[in-house]
């Protein structure tokens, strides 16, 4: 028996309460251990978060994998790892440096550890994986994939992940395939039985049964996404493979296979196309929009950037189109694989001229779900492009939320789309003209009646369609498209905000900053420095918004990027003085912390 | 010319197509190119075509990009919607609309420099995609909007306006299209409607992509002596490589496609998938129209001599279009109804199962 000095000195570890770090080499079969693992906490019915910080390259690269446990749901990233998992001899010197004091790390000790990356004051936990793997495994591919569940193995010993569940998980996900399971619940056991009989089990701090995850699913948000446009109805995707938002349409494919095949003709109710470019992918989906079709695309910011051109013209033709930007770290190629929130200047004002787009924020898988739709609600009723600003933490990350539920009572908003009898009607068709109350005029569609043609141009036209370039007559089309763009403002979803009493400043976030700053602004009221929360989920902003930048001497504005864009939106569209806004910025491609906040907030309250 | 505006009255004796509509019924706003345009040529033999096919105006789609040429498409059939898109960009539009609406008749008006050069990558994968639309490239060698530039289809040697000669090497839109396997490969010259208009009308039946490149000579930019693609050096240049009949479905009325002085060979025929035939009457020795290998070779021979052979050069029936390939419905996709399209919630919480 190998005892464990415990060398803790924090109070703030125990049951359901703590965050591992997982470091391995990508390429090596690490993602379905650690997604196991995830998997078997979520099932134990425990809040937990799960960061797969990934680099951009196939093999070999430096990988890691946070799994945070939060009895009171807390769901950002922790900066203070309690166990590291040190898989990976190129970072193990980082790796070993980010242990909290007193935390623990488990490596492969089937090599000796470098004595120079020693810690006083961390317990090191040896197993012999590979040694392990090699006795018991032949195939070379499958020792070193089966080091992984070994850990996994080791991990359910050391803090108590339910056995019977990983089990029941490697079942379900090998039933097809007896020789690999038999191979899994080899190495588990291998992992397990050697931490249960080399050290003392469980850690100080341990995984205990909970009931928070009954109405509650692991999801990520380009899945979600996906799903979403399948439920709203979208026909036509049309798309460029781009890093992080591949997986939208891999899901729409999966989901539309699953459920878009005619029962009666084998046909396919959907066609998705795989594009030449970001600008064919906005074209075709214009196109499709222009026929009556729901299309949307999934992009990134490179995409957005090809697809700003076209842009300007569905927004000027006035023509739906849905666009859902999965963002990644810019500028220019950036870090493909790392989140930022760094496109929203671009999406709001995105093509030359006089440009506003529609853009929603959504926070998390639900979100994305529920805002897929709503974008294409949007769209078609505005007549203008929207744009869904996720971003790779959201799209690509494992989230618990609550089940979507659909409510079969929902009919897509078609918008003003004349019928074959409305057009007949009509003295003359006359495109831009006869507007409703939120500046919307009627339009037609190809293929239903000839009085109802039209001639859609991105030249300057007046109210009729017709070609002008006599200002006034200029003019007035583009005053209506501004007047268009203010009116969704109340469409667009309602910010949501949370009072504390005693609030002495505001702190408005948007999309995956909110578990960050929620739980920042709980610590902070614990320490006596109450504050109140909007995070805002639509643009153009709404009267919410305003009021409460209006009611708050000054607000903190936290988002993930370099120049402050949400700051910058902020003081364009609202009246609000731009000295009342100060910035926390974070934008090393990270998912936020609620330390960031706190740090940034209490840095600028002197 | 727009100093000039159309007639409003109708001569009574103007003859009606099956649909009961004249000539004049297919026709748009006035013509705002110069007076004596190649375009303008095209323009009419596009109304003529529609009209002896006697295509329901609502029923058709047209599309363009941007400059001359694109401006087109509001000189004919003002009783069909018309899209007027970005530069060089209408293929991608026009690729997006035939998703959503198979049922609608394509016909997209371009370029060369829209198609050549700006656009050339969205052209290419149209092609590709054999996206079914008829796509008219009007072909003068220059910028007209801009008064002047070289486009990528200018000829070595060719002289602008102001006597420069053009140095790099064309694209030449036939051979482009063929390599790229497109499925309707024609040339023709604005000034030979007799030759355009069947050539049209086969385009129109094609089940693909239906590349009619046009000369279409630039009266303003490229029209003087030493440029390719004046009148004279098209009328003294081109010659028709093959002759042919374009038969519409259950119809006996033959429409000529050319009046080629080529030798007379067995004639090969080749059924349109709606029904029509296109009959190739003449052909040189040894032309095989549906053999790329043979049409090939056969152009890029002539061409080496400073000849521009016109006429349907490639067709090929047997490949499906954007819709075989992605296994859509029959009908127009916007035509599924909404309950077709949505799973509901019980199939929701089902999958939702599989997320725990």
């Amino acid at each position: 028996m190998q005892p464990i000095v415990d060398h803790s000195t924090s109070t703030s570890i125990g049951i359901n309460d703590f965050a591992m770090k997982v470091a391995n080499v990508n390429g090596t079969g690490s993602a379905s251990a650690n997604g196991l693992l995830m998997q078997a906490i979520f099932r134990m019915g425990i809040p937990v978060t799960g960061k797969n910080l990934f680099p951009s390259n196939i093999q070999g690269l430096p990988t890691w994998y946070e799994i945070r446990v939060s009895k009171d749901g807390y769901n950002a990233r922790a900066l203070d790892y309690d166990l590291m998992i040190a898989m990976n001899s190129q970072t193990y010197d980082r790796d070993v440096k980010e242990l909290r004091s007193g935390g623990y790390l488990l490596y492969d000790s089937s090599w000796p550890l470098d004595p120079e990356l020693h810690r006083d004051d961390v317990n090191f936990i040896g197993v012999p994986l590979a040694e392990l793997c090699n006795k018991h495994f032949n195939d070379p591919r499958e020792r070193i994939l089966m080091k992984n569940i070994a850990y996994a193995g080791a991990l359910c010993a050391l803090i108590q992940v339910d056995m019977k569940i990983v089990e029941e998980l490697l079942l379900e996900k090998f039933s097809a395939k007896p020789k690999l399971m038999a191979s899994n619940n080899t190495a588990l056991k291998l992992g397990h039985d050697y931490a249960t009989n080399n050290f003392q089990c469980p850690l100080p701090f341990r995984l205990a049964r909970m009931h928070s995850n009954d109405d509650k699913i692991l999801i990520d948000g380009n899945t979600a996404t996906a799903l979403g446009c399948v439920y709203s109805g979208a026909t036509v995707a049309a798309w460029y493979p781009i890093t992080p938002s591949t997986s939208v349409m891999d899901a729409f494919k999966g989901f539309c296979e699953q459920f878009r095949k005619d029962k009666e003709t084998g046909k396919n109710n959907f066609c998705i196309l795989q594009s030449e470019d970001e600008l064919a992918a906005i074209g075709m989906v214009i196109g499709a929009s222009w026929n009556g079709a729901r299309a949307f695309t999934s992009t990134s910011g490179p995409g957005i950037s090809l697809m700003n051109e076209l842009l300007g013209l569905a927004y000027y033709a006035e023509i739906p189109a849905v666009i859902i930007d999965v963002q990644r770290v810019g500028p220019s190629t950036g870090m493909p694989t790392r989140t930022q929130q760094g496109d929203l200047m671009s999406c709001a004002y995105a093509s030359h001229g006089d440009t506003k787009h529609i853009l929603l924020f959504p926070a998390n898988p639900h979100e994305c779900f529920e805002f897929a739709v709503k974008a294409f609600d949007l769209a078609e009723y505005f007549q203008t492009p929207v744009i869904m600003l996720s971003d790779l933490d959201i799209g690509m990350n494992d989230w618990v939320v609550p089940r979507m539920k659909w409510d079969d009572n929902y009919k897509p908003n078609r918008g003003r789309v004349l019928t074959n009898e409305e057009i007949e009607a009509l003295p003359k068709f006359q495109r831009y003209f006869n507007e409703d109350e939120n500046f919307v005029a009627a339009r037609t569609l190809p293929g239903v009646n000839s009085k109802g043609a039209y001639f859609v141009r991105g030249s300057g036209h007046n109210k009729y369609g017709v070609y002008t370039e006599i200002p006034d007559e200029y003019q007035e089309v583009v005053d209506r498209l501004t007047q268009k763009h203010k009116a969704s403002a109340k469409f667009v979803p309602a910010p949501i905000i949370k009072k504390r009493e005693g609030a002495k400043f505001g702190v408005l976030t948007l999309g995956g900053c909110e578990g960050a700053v929620l739980e920042a602004l709980d610590l902070l009221a614990d320490r006596g420095i109450p504050a109140d929360f909007l995070r805002v989920r639509g643009f153009p902003f709404s009267d919410e918004v305003v009021n409460f930048l209006e009611e708050h001497e000054y607000t903190f504005v936290i988002e993930q990027n370099r120049d402050a864009q949400l700051r910058s939106l902020l003081t364009i569209e609202t009246p609000v003085a731009k000295s009342k806004l100060r910035s926390v910025l974070v934008y090393g491609g990270f998912p936020l912390s609620a330390r960031h906040v706190i740090e940034g907030i209490l840095g600028q309250l002197s | 010319m727009p100093s000039i505006v159309k007639p409003v009255a109708m001569h009574p004796s103007l003859k009606k197509n099956n649909l009961g509509l004249t000539v004049r019924d297919y026709e748009g706003s006035m013509s705002t190119l110069c007076a004596g345009c190649g375009h303008d040529s095209i323009t009419a033999a596009i109304i003529r075509a529609f009209w002896e096919l006697s295509t329901p105006p609502h029923r058709i789609a047209k599309l363009s990009g941007i400059g001359c040429s694109s401006k087109t498409p509001t000189y004919f059939v003002s009783g069909a919607h018309g899209f007027n898109s970005a530069h060089g960009r209408m293929p991608a539009i026009a690729t997006g609309a035939n998703a959503a609406n198979r049922e609608l008749l394509y016909i997209g008006v371009s370029g060369d420099g829209d198609s050549l050069s700006i656009g050339m990558g969205h052209m290419a994968h149209a092609i590709r995609r054999n996206l079914r639309m008829a796509y008219v490239i009007e072909n003068n060698g220059v910028y007209g909007l801009t008064k002047g530039q070289f486009s990528a289809s200018a000829d070595i040697g060719s002289k602008s306006k102001k006597g420069e000669a053009n140095r790099m090497s064309p694209i030449d839109p036939v051979m482009l299209a063929l390599s790229l396997g497109a499925t309707f490969v024609a040339r023709s010259f604005s000034g030979d409607k007799e030759q355009l208009v069947p050539i049209l009308k086969a385009a129109f039946s094609h089940r693909g992509f239906a590349l009619i490149d046009v000369v279409s000579p630039c009266v303003t930019f490229n029209d003087h002596a030493g440029s390719t693609k004046s009148y004279l050096y098209s009328r003294q240049h081109q010659y028709k490589a093959t002759e042919s009949d374009f038969v519409p479905p259950a119809s006996e009325i033959v429409a000529h496609i050319g009046m080629a002085n080529g030798h007379v060979t067995e004639s090969t025929s080749v059924t349109m998938h709606d029904g029509s035939v296109v009959k190739f009457r003449t052909l040189p020795e040894g032309y095989d129209p549906t053999n790329r290998q043979k049409v090939y070779s056969y152009l890029q021979e002539q061409q080496g001599k400073g000849e521009v052979p016109t006429g349907l050069l490639y067709l090929d029936e047997s490949v499906g279009d954007v819709h075989e390939m992605n296994n859509t419905p029959d009908e127009a996709l916007i035509s599924v109804p909404y309950e077709k399209l949505c799973p509901g919630n019980a199939e929701l919480q089902k999958l939702l199962d599989e997320f725990r």
